[in-house]
């Protein structure tokens, strides 16, 4: 890695770094608890996160449970991704005046603050990195997005305890941060101490860290972490074997199976809002009731609704069935020939929070067993 | 150039509690801007001034019940440029439906003292069935923002922005934690209309399907869901029999569980 220093930040230190951030005009979200879940919001503290707690999550469920451990980042990720702050769910964006016979149309954008996330995971890393080529590297950059990215500083945090509809390792996407991040933690308890395994990954994060008492890191206290994340990536909760994927589903497009998969999906688009590299939004227009002024927002949207695929008189996608495999393939299939890379990052969030536990590692799985 | 007639909107009642046009008089803070850009022609809920038809907006509340009634709406449709059905009542037959499971007769003779002073239908239907219907407003009660949005769009010559996809998007873009996956509460939000804000699942409780059925909905794969929730056969048809419980989708997945 270049230029990348490894050091230990030990755990009575930690608050530093929400200091540091804070002192530098940032804005800090994180995880934290609300609701039996771990979701993503503005903290300002260590103790906004969910200190001592960790998650068991299954097709369609999700629990949270106390330990004896007071780790910071036991849990993994929640129902809440990045998303929700880089590109909102709803955003007006165009402000629009009658003037006489004439339209006015200025921009709606206001200059987001500038924000410090805190517990980005390998997989989400990943996921940003899809963002930014779909909405910030494209021919036709969204503002808002690029507004928001521009700031962003990011602490990302490897790891070492997989949730248990993971896949990460599957998709090359973690369980440890390889780019993409100013810093990056490693936790790690052994006895009785608590600290970090700090990675700079940029200047600004090298020059923050100068800021948090610090000290070289040990042989010993990186292979720790390391041996950690190594032992993580065996334990993952779901795999996907990628191989050849793409054109494995397309060898199956017409198989009858689909239809199966569509007696369970309540095509309710809840696998595509918590997917966090899910981009699609439908573009509404507002009227006052007068008729002078109109604005224009989006929201995000999903593949798994009917208004999607309408076009001039009828939706595209009318049967359940042609739109749970939109979405799939999207992820695996299309995806490739539209951006290069999976869509895919192995977050498991559509598998825990699918009402009814539709699994995309399962299904994938069933096809290659059924390929001929 | 002479100012454009304002529309002329009427709002009419049949069976029904009165609760969604009283959604329409909640818009305090945008009911004088509807007032200056429509003409309030008959509206008996808020003025008992009345304008002779015809209309170019009727709001119709309620759910015919009566034999007097099938043959109002009739009158109202060929009154009504357009026609508007308001609420669970007039878009599903309401509460008042689930009479359509039952013999009506039993109910009013246990009811009533005199039960041949009584002159109802055997069943509570929605005007849909009656008349043909422009846009159908659904919830119990309607939204006042959807209401506003219709009549804002009707008189601004755009679409409304009225979705008919499932509340979770609703409750997943306002950053909720699923009730069900994450506290095991049965949720009718993946089989619900959206438009109420998920208004439920934001306060930790189950969404009661006021909207009604979503498009494509999949009652039996929820259904089947709650089995594994340990919801009971009889409290699965309870869940579904409800505000619209005549919709058809609620109606055949709540026979599905009735012994
Ligand atoms: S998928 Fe991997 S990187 Fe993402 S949260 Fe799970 S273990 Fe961490
Ligand atoms: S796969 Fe699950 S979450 Fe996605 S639309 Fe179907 S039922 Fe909803
Ligand atoms: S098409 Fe569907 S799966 Fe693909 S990004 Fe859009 S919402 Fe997600
Ligand atoms: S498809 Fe599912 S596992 Fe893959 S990135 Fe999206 S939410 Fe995560
Ligand atoms: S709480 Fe209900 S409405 Fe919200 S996402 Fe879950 S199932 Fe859907």
């Amino acid at each position: 890695m270049k230029n990348s220093m490894v050091v230990i930040v030990e755990r009575k230190d930690f608050q530093n770094l929400f200091d540091v951030l804070s002192k530098r005009g940032y804005q800090i979200s994180g995880p934290t608890l609300r609701d039996n879940a771990v979701i993503y919001d503005n903290i300002s503290a260590v103790e906004d996160l969910p200190v001592g707690w960790t998650d068991h999550q299954e097709g369609g469920r999700y629990r949270l449970e106390q330990t004896n451990k007071k780790s910071l980042f036991a849990c993994v990720v929640g129902p809440h991704t990045w998303k929700k702050i880089l590109y909102p769910a709803e955003h007006t964006f165009i402000q629009v005046k009658r003037n006489g016979s004439k339209l006015e149309i200025t921009s709606a954008e206001k200059k987001p603050p500038k924000s410090a996330l805190i517990g980005v995971r390998p997989c989400e890393l990943h996921a940003l990195a899809i963002y930014d080529k779909v909405l910030k590297d494209g021919p036709y950059p969204a503002t808002s997005y690029l507004q928001r990215r521009q700031d962003l500083f990011i602490v990302a945090v490897n790891c070492v305890n997989p949730g248990g509809t993971c896949f990460c390792a599957s998709m090359n996407t973690g369980p440890k941060a390889t780019s993409g991040f100013d810093l990056a933690l490693t936790e790690i308890i052994n006895n009785d101490r608590h600290y970090f395994v700090v990675e700079t990954g940029s200047k600004l994060g090298a020059d923050l860290l100068k800021e948090i008492p610090n000290k070289e890191a040990g042989i010993e206290e990186t292979q720790t972490a390391d041996k950690a994340l190594q032992k993580a990536a065996a334990r993952m909760g779901r795999t996907l074997d990628i191989k050849g994927i793409h054109d494995l589903l397309y060898r199956h497009f017409d198989d009858p199976h689909w239809g199966e998969i569509t007696k369970r999906c309540m095509t309710c688009g809840n696998c595509t809002m918590v997917c966090p590299t899910c981009f699609c939004v439908n573009v509404e227009d507002t009227t006052s009731l007068d008729g002078r002024q109109a604005e224009r927002l989006r929201k995000w949207d999903s593949c798994f609704t009917v208004g999607f695929s309408y076009i001039h008189g009828g939706s595209i996608r009318a049967t359940e069935t042609s739109r749970y495999r939109q979405w799939m393939m999207h992820k695996l299939s299309y995806w490739q020939n539209q951006f290069g890379t999976l869509g895919c990052v192995g977050c498991g969030r559509c598998i825990t929070w699918c009402p009814v536990g539709i699994d995309i590692t399962e299904e994938a799985a069933y096809f290659r067993k059924n390929d001929k | 150039m002479t100012p454009k007639p304002k529309p002329k909107l009427a709002v009419w009642k049949f069976a029904s509690c009165d609760g969604c046009q009283l959604s329409l008089l909640d818009c305090e803070d945008e009911l004088l801007a509807v007032a200056n850009a429509v003409h309030i022609a008959y509206f008996p809920e808020a003025s008992r001034a009345v304008a002779k038809g015809p209309y170019d907006i009727s709001l119709v509340e309620g759910s015919i019940t009566t034999p007097h009634d099938a043959e109002r709406i009739h009158k109202i449709r060929r009154m009504s440029k357009y026609l508007i059905t308001i609420g669970a009542c007039a878009t599903a037959g309401g509460i008042q439906a689930l009479r359509n499971f039952k013999d009506v007769k039993d109910f009013i003779s246990i009811i009533y003292a005199h039960p041949e002073y009584i002159e109802t239908l055997n069943k509570s239907t929605p005007i849909a069935d009656h008349v043909f219907v422009d846009f159908e407003l659904r919830g119990c009660p309607i939204n006042k923002y959807q209401m506003l949005e219709v009549v804002n769009a009707l008189l601004n010559g755009r679409k409304p922005n009225i979705p008919n996809y499932s509340v979770c998007i609703e409750c997943k873009r306002k950053g909720n934690v699923c009730v069900m996956v994450a506290s095991g509460i049965p949720c009718m939000g993946p089989v619900t209309q959206a438009g109420c804000g998920a208004l439920c699942p934001s306060y930790n409780r189950g969404c009661y399907n006021c909207f009604g059925p979503k498009e494509t909905p999949n009652t039996s794969s929820l259904a089947a869901l709650y089995e594994k929730l340990n919801v009971s056969h009889d409290d699965i048809v309870r869940m579904f029999r409800t505000f619209n419980a005549y919709s058809e989708p609620f109606r055949k997945e709540s026979e599905m569980y009735e012994k």
